[in-house]
C-alpha cells in the first residue's frame, strides 16, 4: 500500500511541480505572475483542443501517428501557455501594470478560457461527440518504460511513469541548474533582487523579465497538459484542475524558490493532497479538513521563514515591483 | 572612443513619467479602453456565435436588464462585489495586498450560516439578528487580522499568506457542510430555515434585496469619507505612500496595518452575512463565486475611490450577466463571461500607462543627421 501511496503522490505532484518550477523562473525575475493557475488551464485546454482537432481529422483512432499524437497537443499547449505569459509580460514589463491585478486578471481569463473551450469546443467543431475524450492521445503520452513491471517495487516508485514525469523532474533540475550554476542565472537573480542595479550593471532588465516569464509560463501549462492527458486520461472536465495552481505558488514559498527542493515538495504535497484516502475509517467531513493540509503546511513555512530572516531563503527583493528605470 | 555611428542609435522615443493628467483627460483614455475592449469582445463573440454585431450587444443588454427580475438580480450582483471592493480598499491603499477577501467574506458566511442553524430555536429574533452580525464581522476580523499580525511583525508576505488563508477557509465551510448537511451526508445544507425563515434579512416593501443594497451604499459612503476625510485615512495613505516617512511624522505603522485590517476584515464579514442571510440562505464552497478576486480588480480599476467602484462593479456586473445571456442563448458555456472580463480588464489595466506615462518622441536635431 506504501508503494501505491508514493506512486499516486508523484502522480498528484507532477502538475504541481510544474507549476511551481515555473513560478519560480518567473519569480526570479522579480514578477509575481498570479495567473499561473490560470496559465495552466489554457496550457491544458490548448493541448486538447489540438488532440481533439488532430483526432478529428482522422478515419479511425486506430490511424493515429504516436509522434503527432504528442507533438500537437505539446505544440498547442506550449503555445497557448505562452502567449498567456507574454499577455502578462506585456503589460506588466512594458506598459508597467499592477503585477497582482494583472495576474489575477490572467486567472480569470484563462479558467474561463478553460471552461469555455471545455464547455463548447463540441459545439463549436460541429462534432457528434458526446463529451471531449481523447483516449488515443492519451495513451501516446502514457506510455512507459517496458521493464517497470519486472523490477517490483522498485520499478513501481521510480520506473512506472509517462514521459511529462521526467521531463518535469528534469526541467526543474535544469532550472535549479541554470538559476544558481551560470551566468544567466545570476543575471537573472540579479534582476529581481534590484533591477536598478542590474541596469546598472549592463543587464537588460526588460529582456531578462520577459524571456523568465515566457518560459515560466511555457513550464507551468505543461503541468496543465500533464493533468488532462495523463492524469485525467484524455477526458477534460471543467474545474476539474481544480486550485492546483494556486498549490503550486503555494508549494514555491514551500521550497524557498528552489527548483530542486520542489521536486521533493511536490511529492509531499500530492501526498498530503491524497492522503485522506490513505487512513482509515475517516469521516467524509474530516476528509476535507485534511485537504487543507498543504495550505496550512505552507503558512507555517511562510511565517518561519519571515521569521528567520536568513538571507538566502527569503522571497526575491523586488517581488511584484514592476521596474521604471527613470524612478530612482 | 566611441564614433558618431553609435550615438544615431539612440531610440525613437522615450517614456517619461506624466504628472497628474487632468480627471476628464484621464476618464477619456479609460473610456476609449472601454470602448475597445467591447469592440473586440463583440469580435470575439461574432466569431464564436455568429451573431451579428448589433445582435451581440443587444443580447447583452436583454441579460442585465430584460425584466425587472433581471435588474434586481443585477442591482443586487453589483451591490454584493460593491461590497467586497469596498472591503479591501483601504487595505490597498496602504499597499497592502489582501487578496483573501474570498476567505474573509466566506468565514463571515460561515459564521452567519452556524448562527442561523444551532441558535434558531433558542433565540428570539432580534437577538439572533445582533448574535448574526457580531458572529459574522468577528469571524472576518479573525481571518484579516491573521495575516496582518504577521506582516506588521515580521513582515511576512502578505499576498501569499492571505492567498492560502482562502483555501483553509473553502476547507473549512466543506467540513461543515458535510456536518450539517441535509439530507445527512449529501455535502448540501440546502436553504436554511425554508419554512421558517429565521434568521433571513427582511424583505423591504417586498424586495428581498433592497435591504443588502441599502446597507452596501451606507457603507461605500462611510468609507468614502472615512478615506478621505479622516484622520485613519490620512494614515492610512501615509502608510500606502512610504513607511518610513510615516514613522518618521510619528504614525504607528504596525497600529495602522492592524487597524485597517480590521475594518477590511469586519467589511468582508459583513459582505458574508449579506450572502448568507439575505441573498443565498445557504452556504456552499462557492457562495463567494471569485468575487473576492474580482473585487480586487474593481477597487483597483476605480483607483480605490469607493465613488468610482460603484462604476468599476456595474461594469464587470453588466458584462457578467450580458454574457451569460449570450452562452445560454447559444448553448455556450457560462464561463464565456470570464473571458469577456479577463479581455475588459486587460485593456483597461493596458490604459493606465497611458494615463501615467507620456511617450516622447525624441526631437530630432538639425545636423545630427548629416
Amino acid at each position: 500500500m506504501l508503494v501505491t501511496f508514493i506512486q499516486r503522490a508523484v502522480v498528484q505532484g507532477i502538475p504541481l511541480l510544474l507549476g511551481s518550477t515555473g513560478e519560480i523562473i518567473t519569480e526570479k525575475s522579480g514578477n509575481l505572475n498570479l495567473g499561473i493557475p490560470g496559465i495552466m488551464y489554457v496550457g491544458g485546454i490548448s493541448g486538447v483542443i489540438g488532440a481533439f482537432l488532430y483526432e478529428q481529422s482522422l478515419a479511425s483512432p486506430a490511424a493515429i501517428n504516436p509522434f503527432l499524437a504528442v507533438f500537437i497537443p505539446l505544440f498547442c499547449s506550449i503555445l497557448g501557455s505562452l502567449l498567456m505569459g507574454l499577455i502578462y509580460a506585456v503589460l506588466t514589463v512594458t506598459l508597467r501594470a499592477n503585477q497582482n491585478v494583472t495576474g489575477l486578471a490572467l486567472t480569470t481569463f484563462g479558467v474561463g478560457f478553460g471552461n469555455f473551450f471545455g464547455g463548447s469546443l463540441i459545439k463549436l467543431a460541429k462534432s457528434d461527440m458526446p463529451s471531449i475524450s481523447l483516449t488515443a492521445t492519451s495513451n501516446c503520452f502514457r506510455q512507459t518504460l517496458p521493464f517497470a513491471n519486472d523490477l517490483g517495487w522498485f520499478g513501481k516508485i521510480f520506473f512506472s511513469y509517462s514521459f511529462l514525469v521526467y521531463a518535469a523532474i528534469i526541467i526543474a533540475l535544469l532550472a535549479s541548474y541554470v538559476l544558481n550554476r551560470t551566468r544567466i542565472g545570476l543575471h537573472l537573480r540579479a534582476v529581481g533582487e534590484n533591477p536598478a542595479t542590474a541596469d546598472a550593471a549592463g543587464i537588460n532588465v526588460s529582456l531578462y523579465k520577459y524571456a523568465a516569464t515566457c518560459v515560466g509560463s511555457v513550464v507551468a501549462g505543461l503541468g496543465g497538459l500533464y493533468y488532462v492527458m495523463d492524469y485525467a486520461s484524455g477526458v477534460w472536465s471543467n474545474n476539474g484542475f481544480g486550485d492546483r495552481g494556486w498549490l503550486a505558488i503555494a508549494l514555491v514559498i514551500f521550497a524557498v524558490w528552489r527548483p530542486n527542493v520542489s521536486i521533493l515538495g511536490s511529492i509531499l504535497f500530492g501526498g498530503l493532497f491524497i492522503v485522506h484516502n490513505y487512513i482509515p475509517n475517516l469521516s467524509v467531513s474530516m476528509q476535507e479538513i485534511f485537504k487543507m493540509l498543504p495550505y496550512v503546511v505552507t503558512i507555517i513555512v511562510l511565517v518561519v521563514i519571515s521569521m528567520r530572516e536568513s538571507r538566502e531563503n527569503q522571497p526575491p527583493a523586488h517581488l511584484g515591483v514592476s521596474y521604471f528605470r527613470e524612478e530612482r | 572612443m566611441h564614433n558618431n555611428e553609435k550615438h544615431k542609435r539612440e531610440p525613437r522615443f522615450h517614456i517619461a513619467k506624466r504628472d497628474a493628467l487632468v480627471w476628464w483627460k484621464a476618464w477619456l483614455i479609460r473610456g476609449c479602453a472601454v470602448l475597445t475592449a467591447l469592440v473586440v469582445s463583440g469580435i470575439i463573440t461574432v466569431l464564436l456565435t455568429g451573431l451579428n454585431p448589433i445582435g451581440v450587444y443587444a443580447t447583452m443588454i436583454d441579460g442585465a436588464f430584460g425584466t425587472t427580475r433581471r435588474i434586481w438580480s443585477l442591482f443586487q450582483n453589483i451591490a454584493m462585489l460593491l461590497c467586497v471592493g469596498v472591503a479591501v480598499t483601504p487595505a490597498f491603499k496602504m499597499r497592502f495586498w489582501n487578496i483573501g477577501a474570498e476567505g474573509q467574506v466566506l468565514v463571515g458566511g460561515l459564521a452567519t450560516a452556524a448562527c442561523m442553524i444551532l441558535f434558531s430555536e433558542t433565540l428570539s429574533t432580534p437577538v439572533l439578528f445582533i448574535v448574526m452580525i457580531a458572529a459574522s464581522i468577528l469571524a472576518g476580523m479573525v481571518w484579516a487580522v491573521i495575516p496582518a499580525f504577521f506582516r506588521a511583525n515580521w513582515n511576512t508576505n502578505e499576498t501569499l499568506f492571505t492567498l492560502m488563508m482562502n483555501y483553509i477557509a473553502i476547507q473549512l465551510v466543506s467540513f461543515f457542510t458535510y456536518q450539517w448537511s441535509v439530507p445527512k451526508g449529501s455535502g448540501q445544507i440546502g436553504v436554511i430555515n425554508r419554512a421558517t425563515k429565521i434568521g433571513w434579512l427582511p424583505a423591504i416593501g417586498g424586495h428581498s434585496y433592497l435591504l443588502n443594497i441599502l446597507v452596501v451604499l451606507a457603507l461605500t459612503v462611510f468609507m468614502y469619507f472615512y478615506l478621505r476625510h479622516s484622520k485613519h485615512g490620512y494614515e492610512i495613505s501615509v502608510v500606502g505612500e512610504s513607511e518610513n516617512t510615516a514613522r518618521y511624522i510619528g504614525i504607528n505603522v504596525k497600529k495602522v496595518i492592524i487597524r485597517t485590517m480590521l475594518l477590511s476584515g469586519a467589511i468582508c464579514g459583513i459582505a458574508g452575512l449579506l450572502l448568507v442571510s439575505g441573498t443565498d440562505h445557504t452556504i456552499t464552497r462557492d457562495t463567494v463565486a471569485g468575487r473576492g478576486f474580482t473585487a480586487i480588480m474593481v477597487s483597483w480599476l476605480a483607483k480605490f475611490n469607493p465613488l468610482y467602484m460603484i462604476l468599476t462593479s456595474f461594469l464587470i456586473v453588466f458584462l457578467q450577466k450580458g454574457a451569460v445571456e449570450i452562452s445560454t442563448t447559444f448553448g455556450l458555456n457560462d464561463s464565456f463571461s470570464d473571458i469577456l472580463t479577463g479581455i475588459i480588464i486587460f485593456f483597461i489595466i493596458g490604459s493606465e500607462f497611458f494615463i501615467n506615462y507620456a511617450i516622447k518622441a525624441r526631437t530630432v536635431q538639425k545636423g545630427e543627421n548629416a
